[in-house]
């Protein structure tokens, strides 16, 4: 599978991405700046971490704007598989390709933290998440607050495109286990057709049990396989 | 003669204006009293310390750079690889507007790294703050905090740790000391301050020049601040997102054919920059004004030479490649502009509306006066150094404790670390909080570094040179107890006013305490920054030097953390034994400041002792045989123990002699670390300390739900957390 990362300026997750990628084996990354477009052989895509074109205005807002993003679009209606990750979910948000909106933090603060995710198994995405598996993977944001109308919440518990929800270690979701105030814990989203996943936490980070998990590599696997 | 006020302005004294006119045999132009008082000033010039920091060791087999020739030290690493390190001040910009000050000192920590060609990998912070309970400290702490948070965390370069102090002496006055640590691969070039030959070009790359932060350097880094003094159009305002550009671009520009060298901008702006870098290639320049890309139109030449925008670099390239950088800056959204051309004339010539409007000698310009600081000590130290008794009713030892935990300067800081980045690149192996140092993956083998910042300044108040020295084991230390050999230091020097005799006499012992330390432990202090001025209240601040210190670990399997893991482990200390009845071991303590209300004594360490301690403790970790290393710092044994109990989540039993319960659980002043090992591994941890002519004892055990200290200490682990983190309410 060939991965697309794209590079917008004030992306810093990009390099994070290409290396949790590098540890499978029929994976190849390429870098994709923001002005280019998305060549041919790409069958992935990925829109990394970071503040792109420095989320002046809001998060995500300027980078709906940058060149690359009109292929990313056709790449969705095409059903091909893209991960946002923090500053991509908030990409993904603001151009609409996945609906909702990302605000501040309730405490409005930026939070760097481990934190534990219950997930969905019936997608593509998680496909191969263990059942009761809890995943431990970090955040790091200040915008990762995620809300939606009733309609845009029933919509999305009706197609189960809850990927993800922020639970305790043993499982329980609730306001302890909710580190940015997020709407029903949610800490990622599927699309209806289930090819497009964003999430706030960084799977990329974990990715070796050296950096205290390596939950998020079951993510990179389940795309790898399921598409 | 010349207006005083104005001198006041630009912080130079009668004598040094007397002093230019002596060696420009004229009275100096308007535009040339601008440049001589940035680059006079205490923060350029190092005019009050230069003599002494002369003496400082800088130089091993592993250092490759030149103390004070280039924007940080460089170490090298083996195979190629090369560790870029440097800690700078931006306290005074911080006191007056502590969001754009702290956000602003790391920019330029970051820019002085990435100048040398290092990919930055990790900050660190070293912070004080005034008592919390006065609102003006508390605006300054969350002002800081926010800055470094919102800043750094958009360069994508994770703040993997520091240290916060809380006294008294840094009302309205915060210490923001910033630490950059970089990389450079074998595949890249470390690019020096300086240009080649006569031709070569500088670049001008990055942020439009504007009127924000005019005589940073001069008015407010070499001043006292000055109540309800009006000085934020001398602080600048940052843009983080303009930094990750232009640090990508300029990495990419170090590896291109052409270049030749590379200088930020910081203090004092184009001034410090273009005439340092000419001074350093032994070269005069030509600088064209009218080429520098302004924010607003009609900018004088004064404002455009003194302007400390931020986010600017000076790119230095031979003339041949002009067309190709200015068309790669271009192309990466950066504005580039050349403003410069070296030549042998060995002077500044600045042209302005197409008129020579100076011409002026480097060298008169770069050579500032050298003072010589006396080192008579002062009475009011020979009297704090007068150790009281304590005198306080509380007998209950773990009521102390409690009260000690809960101290600031001692309990939890994760509500500030988490608002930092510190996972991003996916080299940090041990996380904030977890280990006395944090240690970083250099993603070739199982290599890592490990890196500590410290400083105990209520040491330093009573006895300077102690402190100083106690600042250099204690980083070292911290570093050695996750398993990591120390290489190189950096220091970060913040005192009080120069021109009085008192802070001379810290100055002074500071420094010598220092070297002290630096060449019983054979580490050289390969950068640093010196902060002078900074006061409360119109009384000096205890002299805070601080230390960061840089570890390398072959395999990081080994490294350790302060945690206590498993039932059953083995509590040992390894160290200097307590001198019966020795009060001086609670001289400076955390002990004294909240139960006692009064720091007095003269601090202790015996640096050969420290030493055996460092080098019994490496040994004993490079062989896996203990599973926690937690050094007696802050607050002493019993909250050391604490500690590795709270993180472990885990209680402990512990017997030891205590004849003087308040010296030996809360006493600081000694060289030793808490370890705890499989029962299996006791011997061989006695054995290597005892080697190393060092003494080690075993303690206790690790057991339980309570932390368990003779009959005196009896608490659950649950309520020493909560506590320490702060959830008690």
């Amino acid at each position: 599978m060939n991965v697309g990362i794209i590079v917008f300026p004030g992306t810093w997750s990009d390099r994070d991405c290409e290396f949790a990628l590098s540890s499978f084996k029929n994976v190849k990354s390429f870098f994709i700046w923001h002005k280019d477009s998305i060549p041919k052989n790409i069958d992935a895509i990925v829109l990394p971490g970071g503040f792109s074109h420095g989320d002046h205005l809001r998060a995500g807002a300027i980078a709906q704007f940058s060149p690359v993003m009109k292929d990313v679009s056709k790449f969705n209606q095409e059903g091909r598989p893209i991960i946002g990750i923090c500053n991509g979910f908030q990409i993904l948000c603001e151009s609409g390709i996945l609906p909702g909106a990302l605000i501040r933090n309730k405490n409005l603060k930026f939070n760097c933290s481990f934190v534990n995710l219950k997930s969905s198994r019936s997608r593509k995405f998680t496909s191969l998440i263990p059942e009761n598996k809890i995943l431990k993977i970090p955040i790091s944001h200040g915008e990762g607050n995620y809300q939606a109308d009733n309609n845009t919440l029933n919509t999305l518990l009706e197609n189960n495109q809850i990927a993800f929800q922020y639970c305790t270690e043993s499982g329980l979701i609730n306001n302890h286990s909710n580190p940015n105030g997020s709407l029903n814990n949610i800490a990622g989203i599927v699309n209806k057709n289930g090819n497009v996943l964003g999430m706030m936490p960084h799977p990329e980070r974990s990715c070796s049990l050296d950096l205290g998990s390596e939950d998020g590599n079951l993510i990179f696997k389940s795309m790898i396989k399921s598409f | 003669m010349i207006d005083k006020k104005l001198l006041k302005e630009i912080a130079l004294s009668e004598p040094e204006y007397l002093k230019i006119c002596e060696l420009l045999n004229r009275e100096p132009s308007p535009l040339e009293l601008g440049l001589f008082g940035a680059l006079w000033s205490e923060h350029c010039g190092y005019k009050h310390t230069k003599l002494l920091l002369k003496e400082l060791p800088n130089e091993s087999d592993k250092v490759l750079s030149e103390m004070g020739k280039e924007n940080a030290g460089v170490l090298d690493m083996g195979d190629g690889l090369k560790i870029v390190m440097k800690v700078e001040s931006h306290n005074h910009p911080s006191a007056i507007e502590p969001k754009e000050g702290a956000a602003t000192g790391v920019g330029g920590i970051v820019r002085d790294i990435f100048a040398m060609g290092a990919y930055p990998i990790a900050i660190l912070n070293s912070l004080r703050f005034g008592p919390q309970d006065i609102p003006r400290n508390k605006y300054l702490l969350n002002g800081v905090i926010e800055g470094i948070s919102t800043y750094g965390n958009c360069l994508g370069i994770p703040d993997v740790g520091g240290e916060i102090e809380f006294e008294e002496c840094y009302t309205t006055n915060p210490l923001v000391n910033a630490m950059c640590v970089g990389i450079i691969d074998s595949k890249s070039p470390v690019l020096n301050a300086k240009a080649d030959k006569e031709g070569d070009l500088a670049i001008l790359v990055g942020a439009d020049t504007g009127r924000d932060g005019i005589h940073g350097a001069s008015g407010l880094a070499s001043q006292s601040l000055e109540e309800g003094s009006d000085s934020r159009s001398a602080v600048q305002v940052g843009n983080p997102f303009l930094e990750k550009v232009l640090l990508e671009s300029c990495l990419i520009s170090g590896k291109m054919k052409g270049i030749v060298g590379m200088q930020d901008l910081g203090a004092a702006g184009l001034t410090s920059s273009a005439i340092e870098v000419a001074e350093k290639s032994n070269l005069g320049i030509d600088l064209n004004l009218d080429k520098v890309h302004t924010k607003e139109e009609g900018m004088t030449p004064y404002e455009i030479m003194l302007s400390e925008s931020q986010e600017r670099m000076l790119v230095i390239i031979d003339q041949k490649s002009e067309n190709t950088f200015l068309k790669f800056f271009k192309d990466r959204d950066l504005k580039a502009n050349t403003i410069g051309k070296f030549n042998k004339s060995g002077n500044v010539k600045i042209m302005h509306m197409g008129n020579e409007i100076l011409n002026t000698p480097v060298k008169i310009l770069t050579d500032a006066p050298a003072y010589v600081l006396s080192d008579k000590k002062p009475e009011w130290i020979n009297n704090i150094q007068k150790y009281i008794p304590s005198s306080n009713k509380i007998n209950d030892m773990g009521k102390i404790l409690e009260m000690i935990l809960k101290s600031p300067n001692i309990s939890s800081k994760k509500e500030i670390y988490s608002q930092f980045d510190h996972q991003v690149q996916l080299n940090t192996i041990v996380l904030p909080g977890e280990a006395d140092a944090a240690v970083l993956s250099l993603k070739k083998g199982k290599q890592a570094i490990s890196i500590s910042i410290d400083c105990d300044s209520k040491k330093c108040y009573l006895d300077p040179e102690v402190g100083a020295s106690m600042a250099v084991a204690e980083a070292c230390r911290n570093v050695i107890c996750t398993g990591a050999t120390p290489i190189g230091l950096t220091d970060g020097l913040n005192l009080g006013n120069p021109e009085k005799t008192d802070v001379q006499y810290q100055i002074t012992k500071t420094i010598e305490g220092l070297k002290k330390a630096c060449l019983e432990f054979g580490i050289p202090i390969i950068s640093g920054n010196v902060s002078l001025y900074n006061e409360s209240n119109e009384k000096p601040i205890f002299p805070t030097p601080i230390i960061g210190a840089i570890g390398h670990i072959n395999d990081y399997s080994k490294a350790v953390t302060a945690s206590f893991k498993n039932i059953g482990d083995k509590i040992i200390i390894i160290g200097e034994k307590i001198i019966k009845d020795d009060d001086n071991l609670l001289s400076g303590s955390e002990y004294q400041k909240i139960i006692e209300g009064k720091l007095s004594g003269s601090p202790h360490i015996d640096l050969k002792k420290e030493l055996y301690l460092q080098n019994s403790l490496l040994e004993i970790i490079d062989n896996r045989l203990i599973n926690s290393a937690h050094d007696i710092s802050t607050g002493g044994l019993s909250l050391a123990i604490a500690e590795s109990c709270i993180l472990g989540g885990v209680g402990s039993d512990i017997l030891l002699d205590a004849t003087n319960k308040k010296s030996v659980y809360f006493g600081e002043n000694r060289s030793a670390v808490i370890v705890s090992c499989s029962p299996k591994n006791t011997k061989k941890v006695s054995e290597i300390a005892n080697k190393h002519n060092i003494d080690s004892k075993e303690i206790g055990v690790v057991t339980g739900n309570n932390l368990i200290i003779n009959q005196d200490i009896n608490i659950k682990v649950e309520r020493l957390k909560s506590i320490f983190y702060n959830q008690s309410g």
